[in-house]
C-alpha cells in the first residue's frame, strides 16, 4: 500500500515537472528549470520570423550555476536579438545527455548556427557530425570538447593557465621579500582550478623565497575557505599572501582575517588575490581591501557575432581557437569605470 | 555496612557505562582531545586579541570549534526530534538553510541588492525567515505525517528544489550587506570576546531543555517513535507529533540560517551549508540515538555536534585535504553503526562483565 502511494506520488511529481519544462520552454527564458527541450520553442519562433534572420540555437549551462554563467547568459541574450538580425533559441542544462538531446532538436529544427558550451567534453562527435551533414555550423564557446576540430568552425575560450600566469606574474612584481602563500583551490580537476593552480605551483617550485603555507581545496565555497584560513591563523603560522582561485573563497578568507585583526589590502600585512571579477569583488579592490582580481571573461557574444558575420559575408575564419583577452586588476590602479565595465 | 552495599551496587550500575548513551560522544571527545594533546599541545592555546573593529576576541582552535560547531548543534536539536518521532531523517536542512538565509537577506535588502542601510530591522527579517522555514518544515512534516511518505524520500523534494527556490527569492542576485550590525550574529558582540554563535546555540539548548523538562514534548515524541499505534491507543495524535517535530526543525534551520548568512554578510545559493544535513544526522548518531526513532538523549546529540566540529577542526589543523574530510567522517559513521549493533553491544558487555567479576561477587 505504502509502495503504491509512493509510486503514484512519484509519477505525479514527474508529470508536474514535465509540464513545468514544457511551460518554460516556449518562453525560452533563463528559467531555473533545466529546460533542455526548449528546442520546442524553435518551430514557434520560426513561423513568426522573417526569412533574413539568422537562426541560432544556443546550448548553455544553467545560468544559476554561478555569477559567471549568469553574466554569460545575459551577454548572449543581449547580443542575439531580432534587432541584431538573429532568431535565437536557448536550451539550458548542466547534464551532457540533456544538452545532446537539445542539440538534436536544434538540428531537426534546421538552425543555421549551433552555439555550444558543453557540460562535458566527451560524447559530442556523433551529434556534431549530424549537424555538419545538415549544413549547420557549430561554434563552441567557453568550453572545449574532445572532438576533431573539423566538426566546428571556431571555439572561443578562456585560457585558465594564462589567467594563473598573469596573476602569479603580478604577485612576483610586488617584490615582497618573502612569499608565504595560503593557496585556496577550487574544485579539484576543474579547468579553472588546474590552470590557476599550475602557474603558482611552478613558481613556488622554482623560487626559494616562495613557500606554500597551506594548499587546500575549498571547492569554490566561502565557508570552507574561511575555516581553512582560520585554521592557519589558529596555528600561528605566518603568511602574507592569500591566493584564492575565485572571489567567493577570497571573501571567506578575508572574513577570517577580519576576525583575527590581520590587516589586508594595499600596503597592509596580507595580499589578497581573487579571480572572476565579480562586481562586489572589484569594489573591494577599489576600497583597497583586496589587492588583485583576475578576470575570467564571460563576454563571448561579440566574438561569436564577429565570426558569424565573417562566415555570412563569405569569408573564412582564420583562427580555430580564439582565446579571449583577459585582464588582471590591481587595486592601486583600478577605476570606477573598470568596475562598471568588467564587473559581472 | 548497608552504605557500603549501596556504593557497590552503584558501582555495578557504573559497569553498564557502555550502555549509557552519553558515553559514545564523551568517549569520542576524549579520544580526540587526547590525540591532540599528544600530537600538539598548542592546540589548546587560547589567546586574547582584538579583531579589526577593535573589540576583544578570544582565538584559538577551541574557540573555532565552539564557533563553527554552533550551527550544527542547533540543527542537531531539531534533527534529534525528527529522528525520534518519525524514525527517519530530514535531508533537506542544507537547502532549507539556503532558503532561510535568502529570505533574511531579501527582507534586509528590499529591492536593492546592495543597500547602504538596512531596509528592515534584523529581528523582522529573522522572524520572517522563521515563518518561511517553519512553513517548509510543515510541508515536509505533512508529507511524512499525513501522507506517510518515508522521511528521506519526502525531504528529497526540498533537497532537490530548495537551492533553486533560494536563488529565486532574491531573483538570483547576490545581496551583500555592508551594515556591521548584521555581522554580529556570526561574529562577536562588541566587548564580548566569545563568538556569538555559541551564545545563540546555548540559548537554543536551554530553551529546548526547559521545553523537554516542563512539557510533554519529549515524552510524547519518544512514545510515538517507540510505538506509533500504542501511543495512539493512549490518546496521543502521532501524526501531529511528527508534524510538530518537522516544524520545530524548521525553526532550528532559521536560526542556523541567520548565523550562516551573518558570517559572510552574503550568500551563495549553491554552496551555503553544503552537506550540513549529513553532519546533522551524524551528530544524532554520534549522540548514541537510534536512527530508527524512539528514545533520545538531546544533550548527547548536541555534544555529538561539537565532537564533529572538533574532528573537522583537527583534520584542518593537520592539513588533511578538505575534500577528503567526508571520508574520515565516513569512518566514524562505520564505527558507530557497528558499535550500535546488538552483536557488538553483547560483546562489549561481555568484556565489561569480565572486568568486574570481583565486584559482582561482593555485591
Amino acid at each position: 500500500m505504502k509502495k503504491k502511494l509512493l509510486a503514484v506520488l512519484m509519477s505525479a511529481v514527474m508529470v508536474v515537472s514535465l509540464t513545468a519544462c514544457g511551460g518554460s520552454a516556449p518562453a525560452a527564458s533563463g528559467d531555473a528549470a533545466p529546460a533542455a527541450d526548449s528546442g520546442d520553442a524553435a518551430p514557434a519562433a520560426d513561423s513568426g520570423s522573417s526569412g533574413d534572420l539568422i537562426k541560432v540555437g544556443i546550448i548553455n549551462n544553467d545560468p544559476n550555476e554561478s555569477g559567471y554563467r549568469t553574466a554569460n547568459d545575459k551577454d548572449l541574450k543581449e547580443m542575439f536579438t531580432k534587432e541584431n538580425g538573429y532568431d535565437a533559441s536557448f536550451a539550458y542544462s548542466l547534464k551532457n545527455d540533456e544538452q545532446i538531446t537539445a542539440a538534436q532538436k536544434f538540428i531537426t529544427d534546421g538552425v543555421d548556427y549551433l552555439l555550444l558550451s558543453a557540460a562535458d567534453t566527451a560524447g559530442w562527435d556523433t551529434v556534431l557530425k549530424d549537424a555538419q551533414d545538415a549544413g549547420i555550423r557549430v561554434i563552441l564557446f567557453d568550453r572545449t570538447i574532445d572532438a576533431p576540430d573539423s566538426l566546428y568552425e571556431a571555439s572561443i575560450v578562456s585560457d585558465m593557465a594564462k589567467e594563473g600566469q598573469t596573476a602569479v606574474d603580478w604577485l612576483a612584481g610586488q617584490n615582497l621579500p618573502e612569499y608565504n602563500v595560503i593557496h585556496i583551490q577550487g574544485v579539484m580537476g576543474s579547468a579553472a582550478q588546474q590552470g590557476r593552480s599550475g602557474a603558482l605551483d611552478t613558481k613556488v617550485a622554482a623560487e626559494s623565497n616562495w613557500n606554500i603555507v597551506t594548499q587546500q581545496t575549498a571547492e569554490w565555497n566561502a565557508e570552507k575557505a574561511q575555516q581553512i584560513v582560520q585554521s592557519v591563523i589558529d596555528a600561528g603560522t605566518p603568511f602574507n599572501v592569500i591566493y584564492a582561485e575565485n572571489d567567493d573563497m577570497a571573501k571567506g578568507a578575508v572574513a577570517a582575517l577580519d576576525k583575527a585583526n590581520i590587516s589586508h589590502g594595499v600596503g597592509k600585512d596580507v595580499v589578497v588575490m581573487g579571480f572572476d571579477c565579480n562586481k562586489w569583488a572589484l569594489e573591494e579592490l577599489l576600497n583597497k581591501n583586496w589587492n588583485y582580481d583576475g578576470q575570467c571573461n564571460p563576454f563571448q557574444a561579440s566574438y561569436i557575432d564577429e565570426i558569424i558575420k565573417t562566415i555570412e559575408s563569405g569569408g573564412t575564419v582564420s583562427q580555430k581557437t580564439i582565446i579571449m583577452d583577459e585582464k588582471g586588476f590591481d587595486a592601486s590602479s583600478i577605476t570606477q569605470e573598470d568596475v562598471d565595465k568588467y564587473g559581472i | 555496612m548497608s552504605s557500603e552495599t549501596k556504593i557497590q551496587t552503584r558501582k555495578v550500575k557504573g559497569g553498564s557505562i557502555f550502555r549509557n548513551q552519553i558515553f559514545i560522544p564523551v568517549a569520542a571527545l576524549l579520544l580526540l582531545a587526547l590525540f591532540n594533546l599528544i600530537a600538539d599541545p598548542s592546540f589548546y592555546k587560547i589567546t586574547l586579541g582584538y579583531n579589526s573593529t577593535g573589540d576583544p576576541v578570544l582565538s584559538g582552535y577551541l574557540m573555532t570549534i565552539l564557533d563553527y560547531g554552533s550551527e550544527l548543534a542547533i540543527l542537531a536539536i531539531g534533527m534529534t526530534l525528527v529522528t525520534a518521532a518519525s524514525g527517519g531523517q530530514d535531508i533537506s536542512v542544507g537547502a532549507a538553510i539556503a532558503i532561510a538565509g535568502s529570505v533574511i537577506l531579501r527582507v534586509l535588502c528590499g529591492h536593492d541588492s546592495r543597500p547602504e542601510t538596512l531596509q528592515a530591522p534584523i529581528i523582522v527579517a529573522f522572524l520572517v525567515a522563521c515563518v518561511v522555514a517553519m512553513l517548509f518544515g510543515a510541508f515536509n512534516g505533512a508529507l511524512v505525517a499525513y501522507f506517510k511518505i518515508q522521511p528521506m524520500v519526502a525531504t528529497l523534494i526540498l533537497f532537490t528544489a530548495g537551492r533553486s527556490i533560494a536563488a529565486w527569492i532574491n531573483n538570483n542576485e547576490l545581496p551583500i550587506i555592508s551594515d556591521p550590525s548584521f555581522a554580529i550574529y556570526g561574529g562577536f558582540i562588541p566587548g564580548i570576546p566569545i563568538p556569538t554563535p555559541f551564545f545563540i546555540a546555548m540559548i537554543c539548548v536551554v530553551i529546548t531543555m526547559l521545553a523537554l523538562k516542563f512539557t510533554n514534548l519529549g515524552l510524547y515524541t519518544q512514545a510515538v517513535g517507540i510505538n506509533e499505534s500504542s501511543s495512539k491507543l493512549n490518546g496521543l495524535n502521532p501524526a501531529f507529533i511528527k508534524f510538530l517535530s518537522f516544524v520545530l526543525l524548521g525553526l532550528c534551520v532559521a536560526v542556523a540560517g541567520l548565523i550562516k548568512v551573518s558570517r559572510l554578510s552574503s550568500i551563495n545559493y549553491s554552496v551555503i551549508a553544503k552537506d550540513i544535513e549529513m553532519d546533522a544526522i551524524l551528530a544524532v548518531a554520534l549522540g548514541g540515538n537510534s536512527l530508527g526513532g524512539g528514545k533520545f538523549n538531546m544533550l548527547a546529540s548536541i555534544l555529538g555536534a561539537y565532537v564533529i566540529q572538533f574532528l573537522t577542526t583537527t583534520l584542518y589543523k593537520f592539513n588533511v585535504q578538505s575534500d577528503a574530510l567526508p571520508a574520515y567522517k565516513a569512518v566514524v559513521v562505520i564505527a558507530l553503526v557497528v558499535m550500535s549493533t546488538p552483536k557488538a553491544r553483547e560483546f562489549m558487555s561481555k568484556i565489561g562483565k569480565k572486568l568486574k567479576p570481583a565486584e559482582r561477587s561482593v555485591a
